[in-house]
């Protein structure tokens, strides 16, 4: 009994700590002054759009990123235009199909999703504050033209921001789940959106 | 079974599903103008064209290309609408301009190039530059790369008038 305690404590510790590092919306109910709790939620919010899933697509230039650690994306494409698929004849699906694809005969994987692409480049995050990325994603003229519903619908529903947690061999999960991130999405709108200083 | 269009013939492969079209074309079909370079996306050697657009075959799934219109090296002049046995514009521009010199990046190189025309007709050096930017030639060929592609634009636009 006692060895199979030990094994389930075991693995309970041995989870992706990514897993387990995103809290949901209640654990900031104890903070009483409404925009204070909103800019709480956001932080923790940053927790995933500050991880290296999402910020390896949201370069403020032209060229992405790839890897944990956010080392140039080799071979060195760029976004080009607004649409962000590359340029002509090299669009991101020449490499990223509908779905992650493990090596045959190499480690690792390379990612895949429909579509895959970069934002544009109003929405580059790389480098600034979270509350620099938290007054760009409230800007329409900065976010796709995107109310706050339409923010919370993104961040809950979103295929290519689900697979930040899906990200196939080889790669770091973005912390929590998309769910969780949803209702954090959700909160930080319904206490007014604030944004940390 | 996957069933799609290689070289405007059809083709049924039974393979596992994750078997590389790469593999396929290679060892299956013997198809080697495609060639295998590094396997992970990195360098563009395996360069062919699905529905018209340049993908890497050795990460793509055979299985995804159910119902696609695959060219390889050995079918763009046909894919063209040129006859059996003629050259594709861009690999008579690489002959004019002698760009190979190992040769082995070569049919990913002009099928890239191929798709970057065909976007991009008279594709500006930036254009080259970024297009181009996914294949690799160890031998540093890409002066003469560069001047094969305008040497094809060149010659397609002539054709066109």
């Amino acid at each position: 009994m006692r060895s199979t305690g030990m094994i389930l404590a075991a693995l309970v510790f041995a989870a992706p700590l990514a897993a387990q590092d995103l809290r949901g919306p209640d654990a900031f109910n104890s903070i009483e002054e409404k925009t204070e709790r909103s800019k709480a939620l956001f932080n923790e919010m940053a927790k995933v759009i500050t991880h290296p899933r999402c910020m390896n697509c949201h370069p403020v230039g032209n060229l992405p990123t790839q890897g944990d650690d956010m080392r140039p994306h080799n071979p060195p494409v760029v976004r080009w235009d607004e649409s962000g698929f590359g340029p002509p004849g090299l669009h991101c699906t020449s490499c990223h199909g509908a779905e992650n694809v493990e090596f045959v005969g190499n480690e690792g994987s390379i990612p895949g999703h429909e579509p895959w692409h970069l934002p544009p480049v109003s929405m580059g995050w790389v480098g600034l504050t979270v509350g620099e990325i938290c007054a760009q994603l409230k800007d329409p003229e900065r976010n796709g033209d995107r109310t706050l519903a339409d923010i919370q619908e993104h961040n809950a529903t979103d295929g290519l921001v689900g697979w930040a947690w899906h990200p196939g061999k080889g790669r770091t999960p973005a912390p929590g789940s998309q769910e969780v991130f949803g209702a954090l999405t959700k909160s930080w709108i319904e206490t007014g959106a604030a944004c940390p200083e | 079974m996957v069933n799609f269009t290689l070289n405007a013939q059809a083709v049924e492969i039974d393979v596992a599903e994750d078997t590389p079209l790469l593999w396929v074309l290679r060892d299956k079909l013997g198809l080697t103008g495609t060639k295998f370079g590094c396997g992970i996306a990195q360098c563009g050697a395996c360069t062919v064209h699905v529905d018209g657009q340049a993908r890497r075959s050795c990460v793509t799934p055979v299985s995804s290309l159910e119902g696609s219109d695959v060219t390889t090296i050995e079918g763009l002049a046909a894919s063209a609408g040129l006859d059996e046995g003629a050259l594709h514009p861009v690999q008579s521009a690489w002959i004019e301009a002698q760009a190979p010199q190992c040769g082995y990046c070569q049919s990913g190189q002009i099928m890239q190039a191929a798709a970057l025309l065909s976007e991009s007709p008279e594709p500006t050096d930036e254009e080259i530059n970024a297009g181009m930017a996914g294949n690799l030639c160890r031998c540093m060929a890409y002066v003469r790369i560069r001047k094969a592609i305008k040497i094809a634009a060149a010659s397609q636009s002539e054709g066109t008038k």
